[in-house]
């Protein structure tokens, strides 16, 4: 199974531990799996492209009706 | 049958208008469904504005065994009236006319295109104030997957064609599940099952499954509590709209066993479960596990060897699994006992195994197809999320999605507060490949495939081969001038000079196939010899 070699490093928890509360102090960017990281700069300067111009301003107005 | 069961998807896509807002939803989603009968009317024959047929829709069955009294029902459960918008309603709630919208209701007032039956089986409709997929019947998770993203590419046609209509607003659309703003839709999943199967033990042998699958396939969400208010990332888009262990309804008090009871097929053989606490995916492994894995506790419910840790606060820990982002928080079972969300989905993957074995569903050879897949792709996943659920980020969704906020938040130190992020969560389910950010990942190669763009297109056109869907989807595709309803277990047809309609039931989930029905639709052009032959 993918993951047995990484075993040595289990134990550590990552991200917030406390989710129910804005517990402010961010997760200093948890050692992630670094082929995950690699091209991340390019990836985020691809998404800045393509994200609403307004973001305050557009998450506002995305209001829906009920469904199921 | 296990993994290999009839099952089906229903997706309600999030509607967004931004330079028009205001605009009644209900209006907007009635353009989303007429402009994909635009387009369709131009590839196929007869064009494929089939009416919805509500003939045997019983929304008010409790699978309990009772029926809800129509006057005690909350409206929203009506289903099974037609839900089309007159002029006049329209007028009323602000919406504009235009001809081109409108077409003839056939009964002298004028309504919108609310509702219709594609050429691959599906369903496309207005649905409250949501346009809904519902995918064809298919019979497996791999199908699932397939048919339930064709949704979204019929989603996309439809906002490619409203784009191009300069009078109407661009339309935008999201396969997620709230607003942030109080507001969830839903995204269903219903499964076949015999109806000997006595419903309480469903409610026990699942209800600890449901509470802790939002693991491999919660969609993830940013915003604690149904409006979204407290700050922080959570594992689903859907659990803090859940307020009850078992009930009837699906957009008020939902439930996390929803106990409708309409089987759309041979009502003493088949209960179809109406499953409503997904989160909608575009994620193709979270959504792969999603149906497989459900398939197969459902077999082993069937067979009474489903594992039954029996949490002592359902409603409670569901909450409380999804926003417990390190994996690592309890949940108290009755017993007294104290495990992991992760414990409880490992409990369930090793009867699995055990269950499996023994019928032989898993055997690499002699088994079918389908569960050995799961099974692997279940423990791989599992196995990630325990040691280091990074890894899993081309997977599971929720980690995906996390990933991604992180870098952002890394990157220009934003508090999970900040409205970037929101939008980050929001755009990440936008249908367009360019701006939906799930689309991003995966032309990237960050997102996993299971099945291939061209699959899906394919898909979007065609009805998948081994279920009634195929009979239905050949039809339309065929037939389609002459048919004037149909539904799931039903086509009709209206032929020249005759005046009585011709209604063709198709309660048998597994008839109607490729294999019984395809030379059939070979040997026939025209509908008339067709359903001769079909009825000799």
């Amino acid at each position: 199974m993918a993951g047995q070699e990484q075993k040595n490093v289990a134990g550590r928890t990552e991200e917030v531990e406390v989710p129910d509360t804005d517990a402010g102090a961010a997760p200093a960017g948890g050692p992630q799996a670094s082929a995950a990281t690699e091209g991340v700069d390019d990836l985020l300067d691809e998404i800045d492209g393509v994200l609403e111009s307004n973001a305050e301003e557009f998450v506002r107005g995305f209001v829906q009706k009920g469904g199921q | 049958m296990t993994a290999v069961r009839v099952m089906g998807s229903e997706t309600e896509y999030g509607i967004h208008a931004p330079t028009a807002p205001g605009t009644n939803a209900t209006w907007l989603s009635s353009q989303v469904v007429h402009a994909y009968a635009q387009l369709t009317a131009e590839r196929a024959a007869g064009g494929t504005e089939t009416r919805w047929d509500y003939t045997d829709e019983d929304p008010l069955a409790d699978a309990r065994g009772w029926t809800v009294p129509r006057r005690s029902a909350h409206p929203s459960q009506l289903t099974d009236q037609p839900a089309e918008l007159t002029a006049a309603q329209i007028a009323l709630e602000g919406g504009e006319m235009d001809a081109d919208s409108v077409l003839d209701g056939g009964d002298g007032t004028t309504a919108l295109m609310m509702n219709m039956v594609l050429g691959n089986g599906a369903r496309l409709y207005v649905d409250h104030a949501h346009p809904e997929y519902s995918s064809p019947e298919v019979t497996n998770p791999l199908d699932a997957v397939r048919w339930d993203a064709a949704g979204d590419a019929v989603a996309l046609a439809a906002v490619r064609q409203i784009a191009r209509n300069t009078d109407l607003p661009p339309v935008n659309l999201y396969k997620n599940n709230t607003d942030n703003k109080a507001v969830s839709y839903g995204s269903h999943e219903n499964y076949l099952m015999p109806r000997q199967v006595p419903f309480g033990h469903i409610v026990t042998g699942l209800t600890p499954f449901f509470v802790t699958r939002q693991l491999l396939c919660g969609a993830g969400r940013v915003g604690i509590g149904q409006d979204g208010a407290a700050a922080g990332f959570q594992l689903s888009q859907r659990a803090d709209f859940f307020e009850a262990e078992v009930g009837l309804e699906t957009t008020i008090r939902r439930p996390i066993i929803n106990t409708r009871d309409e089987p759309h097929a041979t009502a003493d053989r088949y209960r179809r479960l109406h499953v409503i606490i997904g989160d909608a995916n575009l994620s193709q492994v979270s959504n792969y596990l999603k149906f497989g894995t459900t398939a197969i506790v459902l077999d082993m419910i069937e067979h009474g060897t489903v594992p039954r840790p029996e949490i002592a606060d359902p409603v409670a820990s569901l909450r409380a699994v999804s926003h417990d982002t390190s994996l690592t928080g309890l949940v108290r079972l009755t017993d007294g006992r104290r495990v992991t969300a992760l414990d409880i989905q490992e409990m369930y993957l090793e009867a699995a195994r055990r269950h499996t074995d023994y019928t032989g569903a898993s055997d690499p050879q002699s088994g079918d197809g389908h569960t050995a897949a799961v099974l692997d792709r279940w423990e791989q996943v599992l196995t990630q999320l325990a040691t280091e659920p990074a890894q899993a980020a081309g997977q599971v969704e929720w980690v995906a999605k996390q990933f991604l906020l992180e870098q952002y938040r890394d990157r220009d130190g934003l508090a999970w507060d900040d409205p970037r992020l929101g939008l980050i969560d929001l755009q990440w389910s936008d249908v367009r490949p360019e701006k939906g950010l799930y689309h991003r990942l995966l032309s990237h190669g960050r997102m996993e495939r299971l099945v291939s763009d061209d699959d899906v297109q394919r898909a979007s056109v065609e009805p998948p081969e081994d279920t009634r869907a195929y009979f239905r989807g050949q039809c339309i595709q065929h037939y389609g001038r002459s048919i004037v309803g149909a539904s799931w277990d039903s086509v009709i047809f209206e032929l020249p000079g005759q005046r009585r309609l011709q209604r063709v039931p198709t309660r048998e989930p597994l008839r109607g196939t490729r294999a019984l029905t395809g030379a059939l639709f070979d040997r026939h052009a025209d509908a008339a010899g067709f359903l001769a032959e079909l009825l000799e």
